[in-house]
């Protein structure tokens, strides 16, 4: 294996120290991704993907495998971030680790299977070999590539033909480090059948003040007329690094909607990528940043138009306070059989500070001539003519400037379906900009309305 | 629509209309790039010995220099030793009388008033009845390597402006070349323009002095001529404090099979409050229609560097050249100044254009525009890209930019790839881009109306690129609108 990775290495000495699976093809598969990572390499400024994100910190330091955890501390993390009772199934995992005691599947609908990706290996290991590793293109993601490496844990969705989930799935990653700087790599597998409809949420939470990483990998199949609601909150500590590739693959008529929602870490990288492989499948990509003090937050989506009459449509809003840097990437691709293909993307940033920096780099990549594909990029501070007439009406200057924030990233959350999610962005809103409660739009009334 | 393919095919099929050939005995340097060389260009144009020094810098750098493949372009590998890095017509001119007639037939055939006779002539003659008198055209005519004559040099000195070949500059006004070359494109910049400050042969260099406003169009003509030869030209222009000029840029290339490389550099200067417009009518032969074989890589470094409450405008049609790869550049460095682009890039047949603008922003309240009309049929390939940054410092930056593209066939492709950097809060920026074909309801309509097909398409195309034409000097946007219509003919559908 030709190399340019040191032989010293975290990874690589990990790597060797990884039991042997007892399945032949999930070994096969482990050396496959992690000899792609050691022909890569960490991804540097010079390639054009990665030329706004700087990595070098994750390759500097020295990660251990992030050992499992218990106590006090841990239930109030998991209580925390917990749905209770609005959700289907929440699988928790500690520091990467399936925690039997803490997850909930009991509540699922027939048809509807939620387990870990360990138990998941004993009992659905025909399903797992058809799709686990097949979509995530890891030549292209080296660190999917890395986390191929180790899969073993993570959760598999498999929602059955016909079968409707209206709670959402809770996926629930935290992270409570030790002592040493921790990775977990979890893996997420989700296989939507014909005619099913679900809603998943995934949540990457942690404490803050000490460095760790997490490194997830997230493969969604969904089959003819599946449909899907996808959520994604990232919150984790003020110091933890998050990188993750999501490969979404959409059959004809299915339909996807993913809110990626990015607060916390020190340094997040969002790869996102929809093979849209069936006529008439739609996809839906939204996403929201809040990012402050020296965030840097890197959302890239990838939209792939392989056949015609496929609807897309994306909207991303950032929100930059402080030194916090954002990169969006988003790149339309329209193959030439893909005609009347109807993409629009739309990118908008508010910078709240001098120091915040902004790259937006919304691409076309048109081959086919019957389209109609747009996309939008704006960067502006917050109107000084809206903020002028909220004083006129008796608001304060720093009311009305968090008010026009707060309308800015509600476009975002009010689209967000599943209301725990809307209550926790929202709540994070309000704890840093002291928004009056009267203007919040959390209830499901007054979301119900805002759709309208 | 079978018809309208068929039509597209047909109007494709064109011929290149500006592909001959003159044989003129030319003086060349052997193919092949060393020092050698370079110090026989230097001699040849007898430049003095600081010139030479900085091309040897420059030819020592690019040999440290790999040549880029970012821009989503595709070609064979260029041998640049295969290459002949000079050639001058023979014998060398002294005055407009001993011009070879055959040279001047050439540029009757491009309809370019060289003589200054028969461009005073072209006045006369033009200011009959309804039509208003065509303003004078100053032209300085680029032949391979050697600017050949230069029109109305003196009617310009009268004002102090100066407005000659790059080699005579550096004879003549060695003072104001050490200034500003290299000032905005240096030396080391990108592979291309490295190349071009090592060997670069001659050029046009035009200096308008405080507070004048040139009278007339400036205007350079670019042919490339002998065979394997490429053009290397540079080009320099200063407006000093408040003055203003509108200079014109004008290529054709006679029929090749092989490649040529063309990699030139063009600097603007606009100091303090000063206008500089600089048009582009880029028409070289874009390879064979059927096997895409042959045609001009156009590899170019063209930038501007604007100080305070100047504006400088790039307007281009680019319907021309097998590989276009340019990226016409502000970089606003004064308070207040403003930047402009308008480009039009047409790819046909088998022509592949990855252009796009630079801007930018780094004095307070800069203004920057963008519109980019990308056409793509046949074969061709048309990819916008474009940097917008907005510096910290740069306090109230405002940029707008539009880019749309049009896909006639399904056999072409568009692409967008904008870059928008910003990092001060107060800066705004605006992106807005959108792909479609021609509107099948639009067609529709003017053929009921009798028009007919290629005469609707190339209406509508004309529509689409209205907003840059109305940006060129008037001469130019007439000849633009039919290099158009000939480029696009057999194209639509």
């Amino acid at each position: 294996m030709t190399t340019v990775l040191e032989p010293t290495n975290s990874f690589v000495t990990s790597f060797e120290k990884v039991d042997g699976h007892r399945a032949a093809w999930v070994n096969e598969l482990r050396q496959r991704g992690m000899t792609a990572f050691c022909e890569a390499g960490f991804p540097t400024a010079k390639m054009e993907q990665w030329r706004d994100t700087n990595v070098s910190a994750i390759a500097q330091t020295h990660f251990v495998p992030a050992p499992t955890a218990t106590g006090k501390a841990v239930l109030q993390l998991a209580k925390q971030y917990s749905f209770g009772d609005t959700a289907a199934a929440e699988l928790v995992f500690i520091n990467g680790h399936f925690d039997p005691h803490l997850s909930t599947t009991s509540a699922l609908a027939k048809g509807i299977k939620v387990l870990s990706l360990e138990k998941a290996f004993e009992t659905e290991n025909v399903l797992l070999e058809k799709h686990l590793g097949k979509h995530a293109r890891i030549e292209q993601h080296p660190f999917a590539a890395l986390n191929t490496g180790f899969v073993h844990e993570g959760a598999l969705v498999h929602i059955a033909k016909g079968a409707i989930t209206e709670k959402p799935i809770h996926l629930l990653f935290l992270t409570i480090p030790g002592t040493e700087a921790a990775v977990s790599q979890p893996r997420v597998l989700v296989v939507a059948e014909e005619n099913s409809e679900s809603s998943i949420v995934e949540t990457y939470a942690g404490t803050d003040g000490s460095v760790y990483y997490t490194n997830a990998v997230t493969e969604i199949i969904a089959e003819r007329s599946a449909r899907i609601d996808h959520n994604k909150l990232q919150q984790e500590g003020n110091m933890a690094y998050h990188t993750a590739l999501m490969q979404v693959v959409l059959s004809e008529r299915a339909a996807f909607v993913s809110h990626s929602t990015s607060i916390g870490s020190k340094l997040t990288r969002n790869d996102l990528a929809v093979f849209m492989g069936g006529e008439f499948a739609e996809a839906t990509l939204n996403g929201l940043v809040l990012a402050k003090d020296e965030q840097h937050i890197d959302n890239h989506t990838f939209l792939q138009h392989e056949k015609a009459n496929c609807p897309s449509h994306e909207l991303y809003k950032h929100v930059l306070a402080d030194k916090s840097s954002a990169v969006f990437n988003g790149k339309i691709y329209v193959q030439k059989d893909a005609q009347k293909t109807d993409a629009k993307q739309t990118t908008k940033s508010l910078l709240l500070t001098n120091e915040a920096t902004m790259n937006s780099q919304p691409a076309l990549e048109i081959y086919a001539d019957d389209v109609k594909c747009t996309h939008g990029s704006t960067i502006g501070p917050v109107d000084p003519n809206a903020v002028f007439y909220l004083i006129s009406r008796g608001l304060s200057v720093a009311q009305a400037r968090h008010l026009m924030t707060y309308a800015f990233a509600a476009d975002i959350t009010r689209r967000i379906k599943v209301a725990p999610v809307r209550v926790r962005i929202e709540d994070f809103m309000t704890a840093q900009h002291g928004l009056p409660q009267d203007l919040r739009i959390t209830d499901q009334a007054r979301h119900d309305v805002a759709m309208q | 629509m079978p018809t309208s393919t068929e039509t597209i095919e047909q109007l494709a099929g064109q011929e290149y209309k500006w592909g001959w050939n003159v044989d003129i005995e030319a003086d060349e340097a052997p193919p092949g790039l060393s020092e050698e060389i370079i110090c026989f260009i230097s001699h040849k144009k007898k430049e003095p010995q600081w010139m030479l020094d900085w091309r040897l810098k420059a030819y020592q750098h690019w040999l440290t220099m790999k040549e880029p493949h970012w821009a989503k372009i595709q070609h064979a590998p260029i041998d640049y030793q295969a290459t002949k890095y000079y050639s001058a017509p023979k014998p060398k001119l002294k005055s407009l009388d001993e011009v070879d007639p055959e040279l001047l037939k050439v540029y009757e055939k491009l309809g370019v008033p060289l003589h200054e006779r028969e461009a005073l002539l072209g006045v006369e003659s033009s200011g009959n009845g309804e039509n208003a008198p065509r303003p004078d055209v100053a032209v300085d005519a680029v032949f391979d390597s050697v600017s050949v004559t230069t029109t109305f040099q003196k009617k310009l000195a009268e004002l102090g402006i100066i407005f000659c070949g790059f080699s005579e500059a550096v004879q003549k006004h060695p003072e104001l070349v050490k200034k500003y070359l290299g000032t905005v494109v240096p030396y080391s910049d990108n592979y291309f323009a490295t190349l071009n400050s090592a060997v670069f042969t001659d050029g046009s260099f035009a200096y308008i002095p405080k507070g004048v406003r040139c009278p007339m169009e400036l205007s350079t003509y670019f042919r490339i001529n002998a065979k394997n030869t490429g053009q290397f030209e540079r080009t320099l222009i200063i407006a000093d404090e408040g003055a203003s000029v509108s200079y014109l840029e004008g290529c054709t290339a006679p029929q090749r099979d092989e490649n040529q490389l063309h990699a030139a550099v063009v600097e603007l200067i606009a100091l303090p409050g000063a206008t500089i417009k600089y048009s582009t009518v880029q028409n070289w032969f874009p390879g064979d229609p059927k096997t895409g074989k042959g045609g001009i890589y156009n590899f170019v470094t063209k930038r501007g560097k604007a100080f305070e409450n100047s504006k400088i405008t790039w307007t281009q049609v680019e319907t021309g050249s097998a590989i276009t790869w340019k990226y016409p550049s502000c970089i606003l460095q004064g308070d207040n100044s403003v930047g402009e682009f308008y480009s039009v890039a047409l790819t046909n047949h088998y022509q592949q254009a990855d252009t796009g603008t630079k801007m930018i922003h780094i004095g307070k309240n800069t203004r920057s525009t963008i519109v980019s009309k990308g056409i793509s049929a046949g074969f061709g390939q048309n990819t916008y890209r474009g940097l917008v940054k907005v510096l910290p410092k740069a306090e109230n930056a405002r940029n707008y930019t539009q880019c749309d593209s049009l896909l006639l066939g399904d056999k072409c492709g568009a692409h967008t790839s904008p870059y928008i950097e910003v990092r001060n809060k107060t800066g705004r920026v605006e992106h807005e881009a959108s792909t479609s074909k021609i509107g099948e309801d639009q067609l529709f309509y003017c053929k009921t109306r009798g028009i007919a097909l290629e005469d609707a398409i190339n209406m509508i195309v004309s529509g689409f690129c209205k907003e840059v034409f109305k940006e060129l000097p008037m001469e130019f946007a007439v000849e633009a609108q039919k290099l158009l219509g000939v480029s696009l003919e057999g194209s639509v559908g």
